[in-house]
Formats: structure tokens, sequence, C-alpha cells
């Protein structure tokens, strides 16, 4: 009896601690997901600040173009969201305008919007994230800082794009507010980096392709893309971001990112 | 970008001959007068060479560094009515608009000089032709200190139909009956910056008279108002120093703001006088005051909730006054991707009808209309309607860039059920149209 009985529980202890150890292997999609959104964050954590030129060229559905030029500051905040400050350069009669965000990684981020012909710092609403940045097929919450906690997460499948590797990883958004019910991004594998990505709408249908290219590397380890291509599906618009003269290091700190700052900024 | 532009008032333009006034008119001789004036015009043309040195030679010696832009401007103006008074041109005029602008930042933009300058020639109204220094500074950043010293504009405030904090800044209203156009003001600006807000402290040299509508302009009571001739209550005249202290935060969802102001009150009261032809006129009566103010915005959800109020004080006058209402933007109308902000706004003044002032019980209610299309189309209409008397006043505008460098300006005005007793009464008949085309450079 005794030898059997204890055959009996070693044969299912080892069926046990099988099982425990394929659980730990194969991770559900979901915490994959996760896992490989953090790693892309993780890759990009440390960046401290940047400043870079853009070029937005808008292009309505009869193939009209017209070309916005700004640029744009970058603090990073640790355990916080990113501060950016956005001044207009182009076209001439918004000349100086300019845009001062901070995301938060939980709740509504904080916006202020200055008027040069008023000099006017004015605070705005920032619930309008679904809405379109100056006229373009990107929304707010396209170009705000990409903070994990933004979304939950679910792997789907490898793929290659444009001959690079990538993961395959459905993504939701947990602010109601978000214009998209989900969106699907192509994570290059080797450098944990967006290679495209698509926005579906409210009603689950595709809105709008992006496709990033051109990406360059800063400091050894940051990865910036050139060109941002938006496509909007359904009304045929695009938006064509176009980024130059990156900087890193430029020393920034909070007080570069106040209303006073935003006021003074050119 | 939503330019937020919407109407202000007419308040103060109207004649209000407050009887304590004329205890405190000053009689001045001829030979002072011309004296000043001949003053005027020297610092006129200095100050003009001065900007045309800016621009001619700055961007020399600066070399790449220096941004020149602005813009040129056509508008004309078409009145639904002849005009009330004799005198006044009644058909359609026109102005042009020059607007350069100068900056040129160094020592990795802990320094940054600005010129604007901003000329105006009138088609049928000599006292809207002008020249003014919209800008002519110095400013100084260093860590949590700020300098700013010369010519400048500030702007306080939240509100969208009447700028009641805000103080440093004279009206041109001449410009724009709106009351969104200020001139420059001398100052010496410093700001503290740490985390428990901005400090500012204001002094300011000189004081900017209110521009005025002339004998042939529209827009004036029966009697224009002689800006030749103005009365100050304070010695000093124009030349007095005010000055001004400003605490501006924002914690959370609450954009805060407090301010003291001592020194000649930028809202001018009148006097009837005579000017050298003989002919009746008002005399802009400047007196001194204080003031303390509040602004105050809540920014939750696509809900903007928005207080200004003041309480000022004066020899012959203490009075308080405030504007609050909403801002609600609906995003994304109609599945398009069209924002429609609505906006109710109510104003008060603590000595209701008899106030000096257009909006004293009034109510404002509005929209704005934002195409977020690449030409920035917006449209923002707005009536205010006096809770007490029914006068109803109303401003539409519409504003388009066309290609990347021009820009068209459409502006509405209309008077309707102007009360007999409103402040409003002397311009009832100047309902207009105005269309502006813009050159950007």
């Amino acid at each position: 009896m005794k030898p059997r009985t204890s055959k009996v529980l070693a044969f299912q202890l080892a069926a046990l601690l099988a099982g425990l150890a394929n659980g730990l292997n194969a991770q559900s999609p979901e915490e994959r997901g996760l896992e490989i959104a953090k790693e892309m964050d993780l890759r990009d954590t440390g960046f401290g600040d940047s400043k870079a030129e853009l070029e937005m060229q808008l292009t309505n559905r009869h193939g009209e173009t017209s070309s916005r030029q700004m640029g744009m500051r970058t603090l990073e905040v640790v355990g916080e969201g990113d501060k950016t400050l956005i001044i207009f350069d182009q076209p001439r009669d918004v000349k100086g305008t300019a845009f001062l965000s901070y995301t938060h990684k939980v709740g509504p981020d904080d916006q202020w919007l200055y008027l040069p012909a008023l000099k006017r710092v004015k605070r705005i609403a920032s619930n309008n994230k679904s809405g379109p940045f100056v006229g373009s097929e990107f929304a707010y919450e396209d170009l705000s800082s990409q903070e994990v906690e933004k979304y939950t997460y679910k792997y789907i499948k490898d793929e290659v794009v444009d001959g690079i590797d990538c993961f395959v990883v459905e993504r939701y958004p947990v602010d109601p507010k978000s214009g998209y019910t989900r969106q699907i991004v192509w994570v290059d594998k080797e450098r944990y980096i967006s290679m495209k990505l698509d926005f579906y709408d409210r009603k689950g249908a595709l809105l709008k392709t992006l496709k990033f290219s051109d990406y360059k590397q800063y400091l050894g380890k940051y990865w910036r893309a050139d060109q941002m291509n938006m496509v909007n599906h359904q009304t045929g618009k695009a938006t064509r971001l176009l980024w130059r003269d990156y900087v890193f290091g430029n020393g920034y700190k909070a007080r570069d990112f106040d209303q006073r700052s935003l006021q003074n900024a050119r | 970008m939503a330019r937020d532009r919407i109407c202000k008032t007419y308040d103060r333009e109207v004649v209000l001959p407050i009887r304590a006034i004329w205890r405190a008119t000053l009689r001045r001789c001829r030979g002072d007068q011309i004296k000043q004036l001949r003053q005027r015009q020297s610092v006129a043309l200095l100050s003009t060479g001065a900007v045309l040195a800016a621009f001619l030679l700055a961007p020399l010696s600066f070399a790449s560094s220096a941004e020149v832009s602005g813009y040129i401007s056509a508008e004309t103006r078409v009145f639904e009515n002849a005009a009330s008074y004799p005198g006044q041109e009644s058909g359609p005029t026109g102005a042009v608009i020059f607007e350069p602008e100068f900056y040129h930042e160094w020592d990795g933009g802990e320094s940054a000089f600005e010129a604007i300058a901003y000329l105006r020639k009138d088609s049928a109204d000599e006292e809207r032709d002008l020249f003014d220094l919209r800008e002519f500074s110095y400013l100084w950043v260093n860590r949590d200190w700020e300098l700013r010293v010369g010519i400048s504009k500030v702007f306080w405030g939240v509100a969208e139909s009447q700028h009641l904090v805000d103080t440093i800044n004279q009206t041109d209203l001449v410009a724009n009956p709106d009351g969104e156009d200020k001139l420059g003001q001398p100052m010496v600006q410093a700001v503290y910056v740490s985390d428990h807000g901005d400090f500012s402290l204001f002094v300011l040299p000189g004081f900017r008279e209110r521009t005025f509508p002339g004998e042939e302009g529209r827009l004036r009571g029966r009697y224009w108002v002689d800006t030749d001739n103005p009365i100050y209550e304070s010695s000093g005249e124009d030349e007095r120093v005010d000055f001004a202290l400003r605490w501006k935060h924002y914690i959370g969802d609450y954009d805060v703001g407090v301010h003291y102001f001592r020194g000649t009150n930028r809202d001018p009261g009148f006097v009837p006088g005579f000017d050298s032809e003989g002919n009746v006129v008002l005399r802009p009566y400047y007196e001194l005051m204080d003031q303390v103010g509040l602004d105050l915005q809540l920014t939750r959800g696509g809900w903007l909730w928005k207080l200004e109020a003041i309480a000022r004080e004066s020899e012959v006058d203490r009075y308080s006054a405030m504007v609050g209402g909403f801002e609600y933007t609906l995003y994304g109308l109609g599945g398009s991707v069209m924002d429609l902000g609505l906006l109710a706004e109510a104003h008060l003044d603590s000595r209701g009808e008899n106030a000096p002032v257009a909006f004293n019980r009034d109510l404002f209610v509005g929209g704005r209309l934002t195409w977020n299309d690449e030409a920035d189309t917006n449209l923002v209409a707005g009536t205010f309607w006096d809770a007490e008397n029914g006068s109803t006043f109303a401003r539409v505008e519409f504003e388009r860039r066309l290609g990347s460098r021009h820009k068209l300006e459409v502006e509405v005005q209309k008077l309707m059920n102007i009360d007999g007793f409103d402040p409003l009464y002397p311009i009832r008949r100047d309902s207009f149209l105005q269309v502006a085309l813009s050159r950007y450079f």
C-alpha cells in the first residue's frame, strides 16, 4: 500500500509541477502584450529631454497640400507623463502661437494655449483627446506621450512588415474619451519600436493607418522616426510629419515648461 | 487655432458726466497744451526713428538669428444706417494697417529683444490714424527671475465677453470697438517664478490715453471726444508712475490670479468742454484709483468655469463688478471633426443701471464654431442682453486663412432695441459689417 500511495503522490506532484512550470512559461496573450509595451517603454526611458523641428504636411481628399511648421520641446518626467511645448512658426498668421501640455499617466492632461496677438495664456479643456490636432489627421491622443498605463494589451502574432520581424499587439485605450476602440501596433522585435499602427474607430471600423519610417538612433540608444505618415481611410485625407534637427540633452528644467516660458518661447 | 476674439464692451466710450468730476476739472492754458503737443511729437519722432533703426539695422548686426514677420491688412466697414450726428461719415470707410514685428534672442534665450510697430491709416477719420509701438522691450530670463524693460503688453483674465481684470494696457478703441486691441505700455516688469506661483511687480512710467473716434468717425456719441485735451486727477498727468502687483498660479484644475493696481484709471470719465475751434466736445477725465481683482478658472471635463471680479475705489466712486460664466465644448459635432463651444457669461456691476458702463446687469450667450480644418476656419457669435432694459447687442466674427499667407476676417456688429437710457444709445445706428484681408510675411 505504502509504496503504491507514494507512487501516485509522486505522479500527481510531478504533474502539478509540470503544470506550474508550463503556466509560468506560457504567458497569456495579455501578459505578453503588456510585457512588450513595458519593454518598449523601458528602452525609451532616460532620454531626459529633446527638441526637434517638425513640418506637418496636410493633404486633403483632392490631393491639395498645405504645410505647418513648428518646434517641439519635450521634457521627460520620471514617474509621470512627459511635458511638451509646441511653438508654431508657419503658417505666418499663427506664428508664435504655442501649446503646453502636461501628460498624466492616469486622468486628464493639463493643457494651455498661448495666443500671441492678445498675449493671452488660456487653460484649455483636455478631454478632446480624439479631436484633430491643428486640422491634421493626428488626434491629440496620437501625439501625446505614450504611457504604458494608457492601454491594456494583447499579443496577437508575429509578422514581417517591410522586411522587419515584428510582434503584432492589440491595445485598448483605458480612457473612455478615446476616439478608438482598439489599435493594432507592429513592434520591431529587435529594437522595440513601432513600425505601423492601425486605428479602429468607436464603431470598430478601420479609421487610420500610421507608418513610421527613417528611424535614427540618438545618444546610442533612443530611436526617433524622421517620417510619420498617417492616412485616414474613411476621408481619404493624409498627414505627413517630417521631423528634423533632433537635439537631446538640452538641460531643460520644469521651469522651461511653465506658463511663463509658454509666453516667452519662440 | 481658435483665435479667441469675442465681443468686448463699449464701456465708457459714451457720455457720462459724473457730477463730481466737475470738481476735478483742471484749467490749463493753451501754452501748456502746445508745449505738451510738441513734446509728444518729438517723442513720436524719436521712437519712430528708433523702431526704423531696429528694423533695418538689427537684422544686419544680429545676423541669422533675428526674425522679421508681420502683416499688412486692408479693411472696410459698411454701416447699416446713415450717421446719427452731423460731421460723421455715412458711407463705407476703409483703413490700411501695417504691423511689422522684429524679434531677436541671444545667450541661449536668456535675453531677447522684441519690437512691434503698428501703423494705421483711415479713409475718413483722422483720429483713427495711428502710429504706436505695441512692443519695444528687452526681456531677461534667469532661472526663477524675469525682467522686462520697455514698451510691452500683458493680458490678465479668463472671461471671453468682457476683460474686467485686464488693467495694465490702454484700449485702442478705434482699432476695433470690441476692445481687444491694446496700446503698448511703458513698463518695468519683474517676475519671480516659484512653486507657489508667479509673483509680478509692475512699475508703469507714463500713461497712455484711450483712442476715440473723431468728428468724422462713427461709433461715437453726439459730441466727440477731444483726445488732445484730457484732464488728469494726478498732478503728474500722463507722466505719473503707476504700480501693480500680481500673483498667478495653477493648482490642479484651477488657474487663479490676484492683482492690486494703484494709479490712473485706464477707463476715462467725460467732461463737456470746447475744443480750439469752439465745438462742444467731451474731454476725457482720468481719475486715480486703487483696484483689487481676482480671476479664476476651473477646467474640468469639457467645462471651463470662469470668474473675474474687481473692486475699485477713487475719490468719487467706489464699486465692484464681476463677470462670470462657463464655456462648454461639444467635440466632433454630428460625427464631423467640428467643435462647438457654448458660452454664457453674466455681468454685474454694483452700481446697477446707473453704472456708466454698457454691461452692468447683462447676460451674454454665444457660440464658437471651430472647423478644425487646414484653413483654421472659425466663427464666433455672441449676444449681450441687458436684463433690465432689454437692449441687445450682437457680434459675429468669422475668420479663415486663404492659402498660406492670407487671411480673411469678417465681423458683424448689430445693435437692436437699444433703450434710451442705455449707454449704447448714442451708437444705436452704428450697426456695421467689416471685412478685412491680411497678408502675412
